[in-house]
């Protein structure tokens, strides 16, 4: 498996796309801060720029990259080397290479600005981590559906779909339903909900470690009480732990038995 | 030797090998031809373990290889379309399956016979279709292995190439290595082949020498025995209609 990571980081770091894509956070990172000359400030830009972009960029360069390396799948499963390996090694060497172009493009700007003497290096790394675990999410759903589908329009389709609901659809449907709801008490649902979806638990994350959850009125009170506590952020990232481990189990019980 | 015994795959509705019985000798080379969608790229696949079966059985060496991985490291294999990680040079793909397979491949002396030294420190993505399959044929015949399994490997090569891939063949048999390949060329299928199976439908119509085959259909070549049989299959079906 590792040798596979190994050749896939190697192949994927000097690959165009990861360039522009590193070159793009580089680019915002440095316009957000010297735009606004405050770290504080910019971490909150960037914050609504990561939780739709990571995500996006996970689910199309995931379905491209699956279907590009389609025909080279099939050269390693006639190698002696078990199934698992070959998929737990190119899911790993692209999600990694793919966080890596994420952590370069807006690390550097805030390093060279002075994160270091700024205090808020604790949010910057919130930002980071949850940057990083919606790589990994989205990466292994989009891995998940090119496997699922042959076809190579039906599985960009569906992942932009996927991506789509999760982004903004399923936002529209929470606010409907705390709307429908509001005379009964929602706290419990709008938690529940919240971690059904990775992008609104991030973003409730974030939004709480940067103590802006005053934003979002009265839900934002709940969500104080409850994710506030150590309990309730142990539980929030064991739910973005899940979300990265059940689809990559899942794409290792399907390739066992899929044919190619 | 290769047992295939009862082989029957279906992919949903569409079945695609029904009931192939074959066997496929030691030092010999075989070659699997029949029409598009007969079932050659599935049968192969499924010796590879790429296919997993609906039923039946494969053996190599006698035992079954179905649900086991180890026993490819005995099996070279070339896939039809020839396609790579774009950003890895050809000299870097080459360290990558020999990393793999745990074993230095003799692509020393391939890389001449197929005339790739400038393209070593090329990208795959800047190759053109021929240049990659040439690294296909390479990856594939820099370990020694006692058997070969090619599909359609003459596609895409230039008449020079052709001719050292057919050489190369021809020395493997000599040093008893098992060959099995699927093409749709029959010249080359009579020029290199001892053997020859003929899938139909997913079945076996015939399997024996191209001598035989010609013999058995009164005809002058292979070329004009297999229009023959594809003629009489088409005749059958239309008074079955």
């Amino acid at each position: 498996m590792l040798k596979i990571l190994k050749y896939s980081l190697f192949d994927l770091i000097r690959s165009r796309w990861l360039i522009i894509y590193t070159l793009f956070f580089l680019i915002a990172g440095y316009v957000i801060l010297y735009l606004g000359s405050d770290i504080s400030k910019a971490i909150a830009s960037l914050m609504n720029l990561i939780l739709i972009l990571t995500p996006l960029i996970g689910t199309l360069f995931g379905v491209i990259n699956y279907y590009n390396s389609r025909e080279f799948i099939e050269l390693l499963l006639a190698q002696p080397i078990r199934r698992r390996a070959i998929f737990l090694g190119m899911y790993l060497g692209f999600s990694i290479s793919l966080s890596l172009a994420f952590l370069f493009g807006i690390g550097i700007p805030f390093l060279s600005y002075g994160l270091w003497y700024s205090g808020e290096i604790s949010n910057f790394l919130s930002l980071v981590v949850v940057g990083i675990f919606l790589t990994f999410i989205f990466s292994a759903f989009a891995f998940l559906i090119a496997v699922y589908n042959e076809n190579r329009l039906k599985g960009f389709g569906i992942s932009i779909l996927f991506w789509l609901f999760m982004a903004f659809v399923y936002d529209g449907i929470f606010f409907i339903s705390l709307i429908l709801f509001e005379e009964y008490p929602v706290e419990k649902l709008a938690i529940v909900l919240s971690t059904l979806n990775p992008i609104d638990l991030s973003r409730t994350l974030v939004m709480l470690k940067l103590d802006i959850s005053a934003l979002m009125g009265y839900t934002g009170a709940v969500f104080r009480k409850f994710f506030g506590t150590s309990m309730g952020m142990i539980l929030s990232y064991g739910a973005l732990v899940t979300w990265s481990v059940v689809p990559v189990l899942w794409i290792i019980n399907k390739s066992r038995n899929k044919d190619f | 030797m290769i047992e295939i015994i009862d082989l029957f795959k279906r992919y949903q509705r569409l079945e695609v090998l029904t009931g192939v019985d074959l066997s496929i000798e030691d030092g010999k080379i075989t070659a699997i031809l029949g029409p598009n969608g007969s079932g050659k790229t599935t049968l192969i696949k499924s010796i590879l373990g790429l296919v997993k079966p609906t039923s039946g059985d494969i053996r190599y060496e006698r035992d079954s290889v179905l649900g086991k991985w180890e026993y490819r490291r005995k099996i070279g294999y070339l896939p039809q379309i020839a396609r790579f990680p774009e950003n890895l040079t050809v000299r870097e793909l080459i360290r990558f399956v020999e990393d793999l397979r745990n074993l230095q491949g003799n692509s020393e002396q391939l890389i001449p016979l197929f005339e790739l030294e400038n393209s070593l420190p090329k990208k795959l993505r800047f190759l053109s279709g021929g240049t990659r399959q040439k690294v296909n044929l390479l990856l594939t015949f820099m370990f020694d292995s006692p058997l070969y399994i090619l599909d359609e490997p003459t596609s895409g090569l230039d008449p020079v190439a052709l001719i050292r891939f057919k050489d190369l063949i021809i020395k493997l048999k000599d040093q008893q290595r098992t060959i099995l390949f699927t093409t749709h060329i029959i010249p080359l299928v009579e020029e290199i082949s001892d053997k020859l199976i003929f899938l139909l439908d997913g079945k076996v119509f015939f399997q024996g020498t191209c001598q035989e085959i010609i013999s058995d259909h009164e005809e002058l070549n292979l070329e004009k025995a297999i229009a023959r049989i594809l003629s009489n299959k088409h005749h059958a079906e239309n008074i079955e209609i």
